[in-house]
């Protein structure tokens, strides 16, 4: 399983880049893992949304799905691809920590 | 004492459930009650085939009723919510049902409504869904006339019921224009939400060369915004995919009365379930069965089928007070149609994804990988429907874990 340093800590990771282990994750590895995304800059608005990422994996042991995330987290699916361009699950997914979204099969 | 068992859905779960609950209880030991809003049992897979006219609506509905054993009461009403304080299902037609044991299988439902512009000028015109009888019957007129452009299928995002299905629709697409001699002026392009042709690996390889070898284009990670009139589907990240004809497989959740039932379901309607006893998490005495649960597994006939045995066993389990047990391993086995008068097969669980070999041992029908047997398995299947999985009977070979002795089985890797 490769291992990747962010902000200075070693961390598991998949081959796609999602964590392994949520709680190797702190707050302090987003804004280097959202740059390795493309977005330079965390806003409120994105933080709102990692934050709903990480308490809906606490719950329910999966992130949620980009239509579960537009019915619940308060941003509508439109806002969330502009904040997370290249798939909002995903993204978010891979910047707050959690493994990849299990969607469905 | 008599139990009261309600199921909810005289689909496929509700159906086989009833008819094994039935042959397991005598008439003074339990009161079984199916309730479901009409009574028209749809064959789902025979849908797929509607649109190419290799079958027609009127063979593959029967009656619900028609269905079930002898000593199981049917009602034919809404669903209003079931208040799971009380024990009681309210109905549309104001009846009030309490249960000691209720079984949800009510299915999925189709959410056209929630992509914007897909019920819009076009929808029934030039963008159909195959997925219902009557879109499965329009869209087969539309195809008929259907001489030249781009044909697009497009799935709005999972869950679906029968994630293979499209794919096949896409296979079948391609040698229907075969036959009619015009494949070469009709494009074909298939538009997943998923990042390949399926949600895994070994087998999206497989069908991504399959559909390449076709000549189908695929387009992955497309979810759909928006159908704008004019024949367009524009994604949330703002790509476009240009069609004549759609064959757009809409949103789904669960029923409705879920929703209306406080602490049943979750944000898509369809209700939290222990996916290996198949108890649900709102109550001890709510189990699920098939596409109503949100269990990480298909929603498909053959899943429901494969789950009926532990459900079964588990809601005797909870009558007498034993441990339940968690015997359902996610187990799902789908013929695809891939044209020509071929099929492929893939036969998977919850830990082990689709891989080739063989099925149900050794020797038995090919897995993933295309033979005139598996069309001829996918044919035949429709009668074994019908007369042994509704009646709730145990496939003769064909267990409800999924076997591993015929499959090429990766060696695992080391964490």
């Amino acid at each position: 399983m490769p291992n990747a340093t962010v902000a200075g800590i070693t961390v598991d990771r998949n081959d796609e880049g999602f964590f392994t282990d949520p709680n190797q994750w702190t707050e302090a590895m987003a804004p280097e893992l959202a740059r390795s995304e493309g977005i330079d800059e965390l806003t409120d608005d994105h933080w709102r949304v990692l934050k709903f990422m990480r308490s809906e994996y606490a719950q329910k042991g999966t992130g949620p799905t980009v239509r579960v995330l537009g019915k619940t987290s308060g941003v509508s699916i439109k806002e969330l691809y502009q904040l997370f361009p290249k798939g909002p699950a995903k993204t978010a997914a891979k910047i707050a920590g959690i493994p990849k979204p299990r969607g469905c099969i | 004492m008599t139990s009261r068992i309600v199921i909810l859905g005289g689909g496929t779960g509700g159906t086989l459930t009833a008819n094994r609950l039935r042959r397991l209880y005598g008439a003074d030991e339990a009161a079984i009650t199916v309730v479901d809003q009409d009574d028209r049992h749809v064959y789902q897979p025979g849908l797929l085939f509607v649109p190419f006219g290799l079958a027609h609506t009127d063979d593959i509905v029967r009656p619900r009723a028609r269905q079930l054993h002898e000593g199981i009461e049917f009602i034919e009403s809404a669903i209003d919510h079931v208040d799971i304080e009380a024990g009681e299902v309210r109905l549309g037609n104001g009846v009030t049902l309490g249960y000691d044991v209720l079984v949800v299988a009510t299915g999925a439902r189709l959410v056209p409504e929630e992509t914007e512009g897909l019920l819009g000028p076009a929808w029934m015109d030039s963008v159909f869904t195959f997925y219902t009888p009557e879109g499965a019957a329009a869209l087969g007129a539309a195809l008929a006339t259907f001489d030249r452009g781009r044909l697009v299928v497009n799935v709005v995002d999972m869950p679906i019921k029968c994630p293979v299905a499209p794919l096949e629709f896409c296979f079948l697409a391609d040698w229907y224009f075969t036959e009619r001699g015009i494949r070469d002026r009709v494009q074909i392009t298939y538009a997943t939400p998923l990042d390949g042709a399926f949600t895994k690996p070994i087998a999206a390889a497989q069908l991504g060369g399959m559909l390449n070898a076709r000549g189908i284009e695929i387009v992955t990670e497309f979810n759909t915004g928006e159908v704008v009139p004019g024949g367009r589907l524009t994604g949330y990240d703002g790509r476009e995919v240009q069609f004549d004809l759609a064959v757009v497989i809409p949103l789904h959740g669960g029923a409705t009365y879920v929703g209306r039932s406080p602490g049943l379901g979750d944000e898509l309607d369809f209700v939290p379930t222990d996916e290996h006893t198949l108890q649900s998490k709102a109550a001890s005495n709510i189990f699920v069965i098939g596409d109503a649960a949100n269990v990480p597994a298909s929603k498909a006939g053959s899943v429901t089928h494969f789950e009926g045995e532990t459900l079964v066993d588990n809601v005797r389990r909870f009558l007498t007070g034993e441990p339940l047990e968690a015997g359902f391993d996610g187990h799902a086995n789908c013929f695809i149609e891939t044209g020509f008068h071929k099929a492929l097969l893939i036969d998977f669980n919850y830990d082990t994804e689709p891989v080739p070999g063989h099925y149900p041992s050794p020797v038995g029908l090919p897995l993933l990988k295309e033979s005139r047997l598996n069309h001829l398995g996918k044919l035949l299947f429709q009668s074994v429907y019908w007369h042994g999985l509704l009646p709730g009977r145990d496939l003769p070979g064909l267990g409800s874990n999924m076997p591993t002795a015929g499959k090429h089985l990766p060696v695992p890797e080391k964490d």
